[in-house]
């Protein structure tokens, strides 16, 4: 019983004035270690490669696949065609910038009324929860369709026939409600006692939203929230029904033209190219805002 | 003397820079518990981490029940199995019944039927009277009894070696009892047992062995009586003395 005699495992790892030097068994696991990290990354590698592989071989030798690469990998109609696509693109790029501004701006609004208490803030509360549930329950493509083509049918003076204009604002009334319900859970998650602990600091109703419970609920949704950027992104997409040229739009004259469609790969491809890197930061903010809880949780 | 259930070889461990544990070596024989003692960051939670897996050391090896668990190739799940742990924070699933959260580890880790799943654990609530809260959720429990379950739910898979990471530290003073009278039992029935604790008094009733560490190193190692009344080092003095003003001796 007790504690070991130094003698039973040979010279201690401390001899060298105080200076910590790894010893010899934890040099022979180092190196074991590296070498099961190498033999790991071969497997991947090679495992990949007889998946993916065989998948494209499926492909490449099926019977269709001549007709259906000249008629959607046709590239160089693809090239020629890109610079309206990138142009078009560059209204949806608008359009998500505007858009989101807004759909923060409306969304916090409504979801701090949804969770208000106060009494007189009943109406208000009543028409966030009634805006909530029917734009969070319509498709966005009806929603488009009928402000995109509802509004102007009203011909009331002075209020807008631009598509582009309307489609905007149809885009932010649905996000809109689609963002003020993950910021509500958000805050919904902060635990009452932290709200309680700030009101009984002397901080008023608003401060201790302010300074407290905003704050945590923020760090909370920011993943959900960067979702939701990302699916807003595409769904710009979707204004083209009113006949804004965005890049759909554009691969849509493109491909009617030729009766090829390669425009339409091209723009999935120029979406990509801004969804995928934004989806990559996305999970690398949830994995931190996880690795953060996680943190504080264990002592 | 038979093989030693637990044996840790001059392990370190560090974060970045910062080293929390330096050259530590101690042996746990069969049915014995060995007792950490120390000032909060003095390494003690990190110590049982590595045990459990749940950090990797730096240097150093650990062998439990003869077989070094710090191998590269060491299977961390079989490991885990020889291992209960409870944690200060009683780490209870708040969506599971009691009866559920006992049974889920020797039926899906083990095997076990649920009959017989079931049959055991209401064995261990009837002896640490804990039998009427079976089907309650924990949030219906106090600390005190919260903690109990998780003892009995580390115990239920049969575990070789129990780990106790400050299990009272988060109890109010009148629940502790109950919480250490449990471990006392368990002591009794011949569990081997490596805790830390801010109880000097427990400490002295339960532990085979004390060790005094300090900013990561074993300073003082000896039996209850040695290192709690006749302790040799200035810091060990100096810590006890500080706890015995707290009021825990």
């Amino acid at each position: 019983m007790g504690r070991p005699s130094e003698s039973h495992f040979g010279a201690a790892p401390y001899d060298f004035g105080g200076k910590w030097v790894p010893s010899e068994l934890e040099i022979t696991r180092r190196a074991a270690r590296k070498a099961r990290n190498i033999r790991n990354s071969i497997i991947a590698v090679v495992s990949s490669i007889v998946v993916i592989g065989g998948l494209a071989l499926i492909a490449v030798t099926s019977p269709g696949w001549k007709s259906l690469s000249d008629t959607f990998f046709a590239w160089a109609y693809g090239v020629e065609v890109l610079p309206k696509i990138i142009l078009g693109f560059g209204t949806n790029v608008t359009l998500t910038l505007i858009a989101s501004t807004c759909v923060a701006i409306l969304g916090l609004s409504i979801a701090l009324i949804r969770t208000s208490r106060s009494p007189a803030l009943a109406p208000f509360r009543i028409l966030a929860t009634l805006y909530v549930d029917i734009f969070r329950g319509i498709p966005m493509l009806l929603v488009i369709l009928l402000i995109g083509f509802g509004i102007p049918a009203l011909r009331i003076q002075g209020l807008t026939n631009n598509v582009l204009v309307l489609g905007t604002i149809a885009v932010i009334i649905t996000y809109t409600a689609y963002v003020a319900e993950v910021i509500r859970s958000g805050i919904l998650t902060i635990h009452p006692s932290q709200r309680a602990a700030a009101r009984s600091l002397g901080l008023s109703h608003f401060q201790s939203l302010r300074y407290v419970v905003l704050p945590q609920a923020f760090r909370r949704v920011t993943p959900p929230l960067l979702n939701d950027l990302v699916a807003l992104i595409k769904d710009t997409g979707l204004v083209s029904i009113l006949g804004v040229t965005d890049a759909v739009r554009a691969a849509q004259i493109a491909s009617s033209r030729s009766f090829n469609y390669t425009p339409y790969v091209m723009a999935a491809i120029i979406f990509l190219l801004v969804t995928i890197p934004l989806t990559r930061f996305t999970d690398r903010t949830l994995r931190r805002s996880i690795e953060r809880q996680n943190a504080t949780g264990v002592a | 003397m038979s093989q030693p259930v637990l044996e840790v070889k001059q392990v370190r461990k560090s974060y970045g820079s910062e080293v929390v544990l330096e050259d530590i070596s101690f042996s746990v024989p069969v049915h014995t518990a060995t007792v950490f003692i120390g000032s909060s960051g003095s390494g003690k939670s990190t110590l049982l981490r590595c045990i459990n897996l749940l950090d990797q050391i730096d240097d150093g090896s650990i062998v439990l029940d003869g077989e070094d668990i710090t191998a590269v190739d060491a299977d961390v799940d079989k490991v885990r199995r020889k291992l209960g742990i409870v944690f200060q924070s009683f780490n209870l699933f708040p969506h599971m019944k009691v009866i559920d959260n006992i049974t889920l580890a020797p039926m899906k880790v083990q095997g076990i039927s649920k009959e017989l799943a079931r049959e055991n654990a209401y064995k261990l609530l009837d002896r640490f009277g804990l039998h009427d809260k079976a089907e309650n959720y924990p949030d219906r429990l106090s600390g005190g009894q919260q903690q109990r379950v998780a003892i009995i739910r580390s115990i239920a898979v049969a575990p070789r070696l129990l780990l106790l990471d400050e299990i009272t530290s988060a109890l109010d003073p009148v629940l502790v009892n109950e919480v250490l009278s449990t471990v006392r039992d368990l002591k009794i029935e011949g569990m081997t047992m490596v805790l830390a604790t801010h109880e000097m008094g427990f400490a002295k009733q339960v532990a085979d062995e004390v060790c005094f560490l300090h900013q990561g190193k074993i300073l003082e190692w000896g039996t209850p009586a040695q290192i709690l009344e006749a302790p040799q080092q200035a810091e060990t003095k100096e810590f006890l003395k500080r706890v015995h003003e707290a009021g825990r001796l």
